[in-house]
């Protein structure tokens, strides 16, 4: 951690396994700029035919919830089971909902 | 003694081996980068490809072996013929890595292949023999990308810091004039147009050049004047680096014939 000056930004991989599924997060490497983040990440994550297309995001630019407000954020959703539509009674037409 | 085999002489034959030997020998010099890349997505890259290009030299092997009538196999025409039997240019045999070339000098050979290639295999694919533009088809689009990335490597190096511009400056007074070899016809390449099996190397020139003048002076860098130096590994007649290349090759099915894994 001492050279950090002259690391490469880190960048957050995500991988489309096929058209009309969501790409889904599967790691992160260093990269000097934007296309070669691309150019390193379909290297390193779709060897073996993970993908059809890849994101790359600048580890930087994510903003994410404080671990320590695990607890406030996300407890409270747990007693909370009629949030789940399972009380009802769908038609068999939208049977797949 | 596993003794070499002999390839039948047909100018069809030498036109498909000068192919798979281009990617074979490429390939092997290539993943001399295997475990030692700048950074680990880039020696997976390097090896990716040299695994792209086996892939390449494995299929157009096994049709030559298949045509030669002497039901000889993809191992056996990699690692049994004699030094004058491969047909690669002599550009993809010269040291590499292990002889201490630098990242620098994979880069602009790799350019100057991928670029070759990939305008050979794209007209390729409209060969009239079937197998031959089905494995065209499929190794277009890898040489494509090892085009892209070479070239995108190139820019940044010669357009980078002074280092860095030294040294694709040095790769490229070592690496140039081995191109010219690259579009060095002869009656096979001729007897492939006849035939409808492939284009001349001849004419893959103008495309070349233009495109590599066009990355070099994207990455700032001057091309060097034409050579009048034609090398001659695709004839056969090769630099002494080929030689070394193929006892560490050849090694393995010379001392276990057939051997599988």
């Amino acid at each position: 951690m001492s050279n950090t000056q002259n690391e490469w930004p880190l960048w957050e991989v995500f991988v489309r396994p096929k058209a009309g599924l969501d790409h889904k997060h599967c790691g992160s490497l260093h990269a000097p700029d934007p296309k070669m983040a691309l150019q390193m990440a379909r290297e390193v994550y779709t060897r073996r035919l993970e993908g059809t297309s890849v994101w790359v995001v600048r580890s930087d630019q994510i903003v994410a919830s404080d671990p320590a407000d695990k607890d406030m954020l996300f407890d409270p959703a747990e007693d909370k089971v009629y949030r789940h539509p399972t009380f009802y009674e769908l038609p068999e037409a939208v049977n797949h909902m | 003694m596993t003794p070499s085999i002999q390839i039948p002489a047909d100018l069809r034959l030498r036109y498909l081996l000068r192919l798979a030997d281009a990617c074979l020998i490429h390939a092997q010099r290539q993943s001399e980068w295997c475990g030692h890349g700048p950074i680990i997505e880039e020696d997976m890259a390097l090896t990716n490809m040299s695994l792209d290009l086996i892939g390449q030299a494995r299929a157009v092997l096994t049709h030559v072996g298949q045509l030669s009538g002497k039901g000889y196999d993809e191992d056996q025409l990699a690692f049994l013929r004699e030094e004058r039997d491969y047909l690669n240019p002599t550009l993809v045999e010269l040291p590499g890595r292990k002889a201490g070339r630098d990242f620098a000098d994979a880069m602009l050979r790799n350019l100057m292949v991928a670029t070759w290639m990939h305008l050979w295999w794209q007209r390729l694919q409209a060969s009239g023999d079937t197998e031959v533009a089905a494995i065209a088809g499929k190794a277009v689009k890898e040489a494509r990308y090892h085009r892209e990335h070479a070239s995108d490597w190139v820019i940044r190096l010669g357009d980078g810091s002074d280092e860095s511009a030294r040294r694709m400056r040095d790769a490229l007074a070592r690496l140039w004039p081995y191109g010219t070899e690259l579009f060095a016809a002869d009656e096979a390449d001729a007897a492939a147009v006849a035939s409808g099996l492939g284009p001349s190397r001849a004419d893959l020139q103008p495309d070349w050049t233009a495109a590599m003048l066009a990355v070099l002076a994207e990455a700032k860098l001057a091309a060097p004047a034409p050579s009048k130096f034609v090398p001659t590994g695709s004839q056969g007649v090769h630099s002494e680096h080929l030689g070394y290349m193929l006892a560490e090759m050849q090694y393995l099915q010379r001392a276990y014939p057939g051997g599988k894994w």
